[in-house]
């Protein structure tokens, strides 16, 4: 238990702090707050499988989780027949292309010595792959965008269930992690660094910019959601009477029928929007609970030891006969798996996918803050890293707002340094994560749960 | 006739403006690469370095401009260059004595550095936004073209037209008056030795009496006035958004490291390549074709190999591929 206490200490103050918010701001707020704590918590736990665990440096983050967010659209939209008909052929001819030429690149790369012939085979077989594509999609694409652009104007998904796509988008992340990895990862930390986050960059604009996959920059808007809606709360019958006996102290005090029945209303309305919130907080335990039991016992299973040994001596651990190059892949999906995972909650959890809001300073940076910042290598750490610089993420501008209008009480409302100072609010949450990250990495190196290291 | 006219298409649309951005990337790529080659980080601060001298040359501007003084027909922000490098060496020395000092002295690995780095981004990024505030602000005054198209039509009686902004002449004349000091430096004088010892060998260097503390000064001064030129030459041609410079880090990254990181020739050669690379794979040669073919050849699309917005994602592509093939760039890396 003793082992625990500064884990249980930590989560502790974490909570309190966000019922601070519930009782100071409103309960909606908190719970958006948790909501979105959890799912950073889901992508640093993704960031620690391979920075923790392994030691590498991925600064694709925002990549993997754009593909999460990609995956949902592709999963749960109802497909467009017409952009099928008009164009779904020539898409599907071009994705036999190019699973073709990956195929045939394979082969040749496999059968064939390496040579120069070898080389202009390759090249060839890109080049000729290339000009089809372009040729079979280039029609096919302008006839998808023309169906009814203002709505749709692309192939739409495939109609399944929303949940499902949680699975999907992990599976396309690892797919990209799998290209990247053997891409990139025999490079040097630094390098890797770089080359993952232009990699991130790439899948970003692609998605950004082929408005046939997910109407790119024109967002992808009313997904659907594995939680009730507000709107069919407010009107279900049971869900009123519900409100009505949580709040009949509240309701007893109103004078009048009419008046009873605006509070009424009004409550319903705050509760429904705090209900559905909770649905979602519900579901988003569940899945880091799910992965916090897998992670912990990976951790301490005889894998776990492998990776640690790896990470602290790789020349030691490869003559002890450990494959560095595959369990360094491996592990690279793995993470690259979790945060997929966590951008299609992401997009689940917000209901539209926007892929102009993809920016590495959001998705990339502000994570590995939170990685660093919780604990290196500690699930417990990586999860309360989420929580607690998401948190000061969110609640930044309004600690910045009390303390610029505590120092500056005593000038009037007209002074100009004050009015700047109160409008540039907002970015101090960039100055507080960064003067935090300058500090951890100063004076706890370790973050703040360390990594554990149980001898057996 | 033809042919003169596609040639001054293609100068027009691509190659003047190529050199231009191709400028603007080789500072700031020399920057990262002397960073690199010698307090041995990847700079994630980069790009937000440079917008933090060019926010002093804008605010500077606008106050000179608010007294009256201008610099006749060249832009105001010029006279600025050496109040905005002084602020962005003075920045950059408190930072590297409050946070990267402490690191060097305990000999920590590149990466952690490079982590740090990250929260110097988010550091200074906040500064900048708290004085200057996120929007886009334009601070180009003076004469605005050196050559414009009407002008050309008429000289030369062509039927395209060239047009040159005065910023790409400034750019480009500015950058070359630069990196050619900067070259002689590292290479003519004793300090610049001493630079390139310490770059190649920490300990021998250290060994033969070279003071670390120098270097290291000597090391932040001159990347100071590459981040702050680059930074004012890239926000004259185009404005000044902080978030713009933010992003101006990658494709800054992928020239340092296409020309091999750690050498300032490579990073020099580098931007260009970047620079090229994106803007003759997405212009469109329809224009330049129309001229060039007989006309029972003359294309109907637009000949454009991608699409604009795929610029940035051309860079990146490059670096992929180069780090595949040649890890230590096209040049040889690591070596000042």
């Amino acid at each position: 238990m003793r082992n625990y206490l500064n884990i249980i200490i930590a989560y502790s103050i974490m909570l309190l702090l966000i019922i601070l918010v519930g009782i100071f701001q409103s309960w909606s707020i908190a719970l958006t707050i948790f909501n979105y704590c959890m799912i950073s918590a889901v992508m640093t736990l993704g960031a620690n499988i391979q920075w923790g665990y392994a030691g590498l440096i991925n600064f694709g983050i925002m990549g993997y989780t754009a593909l999460g967010g990609l995956a949902v659209v592709l999963v749960s939209v109802a497909p467009v027949p017409e952009a099928w008909s008009e164009g779904g052929v020539n898409m599907m001819t071009c994705l036999g292309i190019i699973i073709l030429m990956i195929f045939s690149t394979r082969y040749i790369l496999k059968n064939i010595q390496k040579s120069n012939r070898r080389n202009y085979l390759v090249a060839g077989i890109i080049i000729v792959g290339l000009i089809l594509i372009k040729i079979i999609a280039g029609p096919a694409i302008e006839q998808i965008e023309a169906v009814d652009p203002a709505k749709t104007g692309f192939l739409g998904g495939l109609g399944l269930p929303v949940l499902f796509s949680w699975i999907v988008g992990g599976l396309f992340a690892a797919g990209l992690a799998f290209i990247v990895g053997k891409v990139a990862l025999g490079l040097r930390a630094d390098y890797l660094a770089i080359a993952t986050l232009l990699i991130a960059e790439i899948v970003v604009s692609i998605i950004k910019h082929e408005d046939w996959l997910a109407r790119g920059v024109k967002n992808v808007i009313g997904l659907k959601r594995p939680a009730p809606y507000e709107i069919d709360l407010q009107t279900s019958p049971w869900f009123i009477n519900l409100v009505e006996k949580f709040h009949s102290a509240k309701l007893d005090l109103a004078n009048s029928l009419s008046e009873r029945q605006d509070i009424l209303n009004q409550l319903v309305i705050d509760a429904s929007s705090v209900y559905v919130k909770l649905c979602f907080a519900g579901m988003f335990l569940v899945v880091v609970i799910i992965l916090l039991i897998i992670t912990q016992k990976a951790l301490y299973s005889p894998w776990g030891r492998m990776m640690r040994a790896i990470r602290d001596n790789e020349e030691a651990a490869s003559a002890m006969g450990k494959n560095v190059v595959k369990q360094h892949l491996f592990i690279f999906i793995l993470g690259s798996a979790i945060v997929g995972i966590a951008g299609a909650m992401m997009v689940t959890n917000d209901g539209l996918f926007t892929p102009g809001s993809y920016r590495p300073m959001r998705y990339t940076f502000v994570i590995w803050v939170m990685v660093i910042v919780g604990g290196t290598g500690n699930n417990f750490g990586a999860i309360l890293g989420g929580f607690v610089v998401w948190f000061l993420w969110v609640e930044a501008a309004p600690i910045a707002l009390f303390f610029i209008n505590l120092f500056t009480a005593h000038l009037p409302e007209t002074n100009e340094i004050k009015i700047h100072l109160i409008n540039s609010a907002p970015y101090f949450r960039f100055l507080l994560v960064g003067i935090g990250l300058l500090l951890i990495m100063r004076f706890r190196p370790q973050g703040i749960i360390p990594e554990k290291i149980i001898k057996q | 006739m033809d042919l003169i006219n596609a040639v001054v298409v293609l100068l027009n649309y691509t190659i003047i403006p190529a050199l231009t951005y191709g400028s603007q990337l080789a500072l700031g790529a020399i920057f990262v690469t002397l960073i690199y080659g010698i307090l041995r980080f990847a700079n994630f601060a980069t790009g937000d370095m440079m917008s933090f001298g060019t926010m002093f040359a804008v605010l500077l501007t606008y106050y000179f401009q608010s007294i009256g003084i201008n610099f006749g027909f060249l832009p105001t922000a010029l006279l600025t260059i050496p109040f905005a490098i002084f602020m962005m060496i003075l920045y950059m020395l408190i930072i590297d004595q409050t946070v990267f000092k402490y690191y060097r002295i305990k000999k920590s690995p590149p990466v952690m550095l490079a982590m740090v780095s990250v929260g110097v981004m988010f550091v200074t990024q906040a500064i900048i936004r708290i004085i200057i505030g996120p929007t886009d602000r334009r601070f180009l005054d003076g004469e605005k073209f050196i050559l414009k198209a009407t002008e050309f039509k008429e000289m030369t009686g062509l039927a395209e037209g060239l047009t040159i902004k005065s910023t790409q002449m400034i750019t480009i004349v500015v950058t070359i008056i630069v990196v050619a000091i900067m070259f002689w430096f590292l290479n003519k004088t004793k300090t610049g030795t001493s630079m390139r010892a310490y770059s190649d060998n920490e300990d021998l260097a250290l060994l033969s009496g070279i003071d670390p503390k120098k270097v290291v000064l000597i090391t932040w001064i001159i990347a100071g006035i590459l981040a702050t030129i680059g930074g004012i030459l890239y926000g004259l041609d185009k404005s000044y958004r902080p978030f713009v410079y933010f992003n101006n880090m990658l494709p800054i990254f992928a020239a340092a490291i296409v020309g091999g990181i750690g050498n300032p020739y490579g990073a020099f050669f580098g931007g260009y390549v970047i620079a090229f690379a994106e803007i003759f794979l997405t212009y469109a040669y329809k224009r330049f074709l129309v001229y060039i073919l007989p006309e029972s050849l003359e294309p109907n699309s637009l000949m454009q190999l991608l699409s604009t917005d795929y610029k940035f994602a051309i860079s990146f592509s490059i670096l992929v591929i180069v780090l595949i093939f040649r890890p230590s760039g096209i040049f040889e890396g690591k070596r000042i």
